[in-house]
């Protein structure tokens, strides 16, 4: 991980070259109830850098008209800057072509658009989807929608105490009725890193298709789909420091080619007659009606934002701060770790003393500092842990060994507050 | 009060001595066996979750009255100062409680109509008032009056998201 990339041989040290990141950031330069602002809440939405607001301003500003219409120039630049984005986001996973990449609202729209064009024509009574205990609600419901529709059933696979997920426990679920696997690939709630490797290498064994929910790990580290070979994988533009509204799937060529439109409407279509309408060809299937263009343009420009630090060195540098908020927390008495599996990302969960998570985070913003308290959208994760919720601090590329300290020194004014 | 807050006056008026102690010590907690009425109170977002009882009686009057489940420090006391409100009063009466605290507390699009007699007053209850400033919070202390509320008129399950 701590691997400097080759191409950017002028910057120093990964410690200063991802520091300098966090002026790239002017949401951060502000106070909070008089305190400087200290945000750990990326996990559930990332900050944007100058970057993205520039580029989807001169967007709005100078290019905007509608895509893949009009003859017109405005409408061209339009049609290229949107394209362009695509690029942007294919180079960034390491896609095989720019039609395998997808453009969608968010990790949800990309993981319903899977269930239902890949999952729904292909289950039947007595079939199975393979998830995890530890996923989102995000790649919970969708995968029983289907599987109500269907009659097909959903299999999960345990974690332990720690928040870890066995392979061997995840491959003894698989067999010949099992048609999709739908793992995370890290942990919005514990922070954990799924051994992916193996559970694609399992699944394909038995010619299972896997779907990855990226959401947490693309911000984080390096992926490259590829390298991992998984068959599908669903992210969000906003928690890679892009606009809301804005997402991205990738699947095989292969296999978006073999299916069927998610939703009818414009852009999506060759042809229409009343007997019978052709289908646009990839990526343009799969994008019904006019797309959320400034918000892929600014998520193209995040991609290239975070390229040109390089996602190694992001990664190296999260790790390392990651190491001194868990070290900082466990110094804290009556502090409980949630999530502390050994190979981790970006998150921290826990709990303090009897003190509600909420009461907690009240108290913690009042401080200036933001968190994120409660279930994180995956309440079979708290039932697991008989917990109402955590608190959880989440790490980006602009946060530093201060923002740390000031956790910590808010919790402990937070133990006071309820002491 | 402690030294922690010295200074961090809406900290201070969230989190008042009486809302402390009702947290930690909650009054009427419980499940009551002989509940003629009862109502379960969600706060999907921050997974509160509280169960209200009532044993009300021929008269209409609430002769006693529990509630169990998991919260925050404000929708824990809230529902123990309620509690300690609502027994012995007429369920019109409980239900005019609810009106105010909805009334004092809530935003716009909460409120009720109902009409909220003149010689109310709220006493113990006020020590909740310090949720206004935190308005993530007023969910919160609410949660159990919609769940009096709903009990009263037997809904059965409430949620304030």
């Amino acid at each position: 991980m701590s691997t400097v990339s080759k191409n950017l041989p002028t910057t120093p040290t990964t410690e200063s070259a991802v520091a300098d990141a966090r002026a790239d950031f002017p949401i951060l330069d502000q106070s909070v109830n008089g305190r400087p602002l200290v945000y750990l809440d990326s996990a559930a939405s990332g900050q944007q850098p100058q970057a993205v607001i520039d580029a989807v301003a001169a967007y709005q500003r100078h290019d905007h008209a509608n895509v893949h219409r009009g003859v017109h120039t405005l409408s061209h630049r339009a049609t290229e800057a949107y394209e362009g984005a695509r690029d942007a986001i294919a180079r960034f996973i390491n896609a095989g072509n720019r039609r395998e990449v997808i453009f969608t609202s968010g990790t949800t729209g990309a993981i319903n658009l899977v269930a239902q064009s890949y999952g729904r024509p292909r289950l039947a009574p007595g079939d199975a989807v393979v998830i995890t205990h530890l996923e989102h609600h995000s790649n919970i419901v969708p995968w029983q929608l289907v599987c109500e529709q269907t009659g097909a059933a959903l299999r999960v696979c345990p974690i332990d105490a720690s928040g870890e997920v066995d392979p061997g426990a995840l491959a003894a679920l698989l067999d010949e009725r099992v048609k999709m696997v739908a793992v995370a690939h890290v942990s919005n709630a514990l922070g954990t890193v799924l051994p992916l490797e193996q559970i694609i290498a399992e699944a394909h064994r038995r010619e299972i298709p896997v779907l990855v929910d990226g959401a947490q790990a693309v911000p984080h580290m390096q992926v490259d789909v590829r390298a991992l070979d998984c068959d599908f994988y669903a992210f969000s533009g906003h928690k890679m420091f892009g606009p809301t509204g804005t997402g991205v799937l990738y699947g095989k060529e292969a296999l978006l080619d073999a299916m069927p439109p998610y939703q009818g409407g414009g852009d999506m279509i060759l042809e229409v007659r009343f007997d019978g309408t052709t289908y646009n060809e990839l990526p343009y299937k799969f994008e019904a009606g006019t797309p959320n263009i400034a918000g892929v343009v600014g998520l193209g420009a995040a991609a290239g934002y975070l390229q040109a630090i390089g996602m190694e060195r992001v990664a190296a540098y999260e790790q390392a701060l990651l190491g001194y908020m868990t070290e900082r927390l466990g110094t804290i008495e009556g502090l409980r770790l949630i999530g502390t599996a050994p190979g981790k990302a970006s998150v921290q969960s826990f709990l303090l003393d009897d003190i509600h998570p909420h009461d907690l985070g009240t108290v913690l913003d009042h401080e200036g500092v933001a968190i994120r308290t409660g279930h994180h959208c995956a309440m079979p994760v708290m039932e697991f842990f008989d917990i109402p919720g955590t608190a959880r601090a989440s790490l980006a590329l602009y946060n530093n060994r201060d923002d740390i300290d000031r956790l910590a020194a808010a919790l402990v004014k937070a133990k006071e507050v309820f002491s | 009060m402690s030294a922690a807050m010295g200074g961090s006056g809406e900290l201070r008026e969230l989190y008042r001595e009486l809302i402390l102690d009702h947290a930690k010590c909650p009054r009427h907690f419980g499940r009551l066996e002989d509940a003629t009425h009862s109502a379960e109170g969600v706060n999907p977002l921050c997974g509160d979750k509280l169960k209200v009882y009532f044993r009300i009686d021929e008269d209409d009057r609430i002769s006693d009255a529990r509630f169990e489940g998991s919260g925050c420090a404000i929708s824990v006391a809230s529902a123990s100062l309620l509690m300690e409100t609502v027994i012995g009063l007429k369920t019109d009466r409980a239900l005019a409680f609810f009106a105010a605290m909805i009334e004092r507390l809530a935003s716009r699009t909460e409120r009720g109509g109902t009409a909220i007699p003149e010689d109310l007053e709220l006493g113990k209850l006020e020590a909740l008032e310090g949720v206004k400033e935190f308005p993530t919070r007023v969910k919160c202390a609410t949660l159990a009056w919609h769940a009096l509320h709903a009990a009263l008129q037997q809904q059965g399950r409430i949620s304030t998201e």
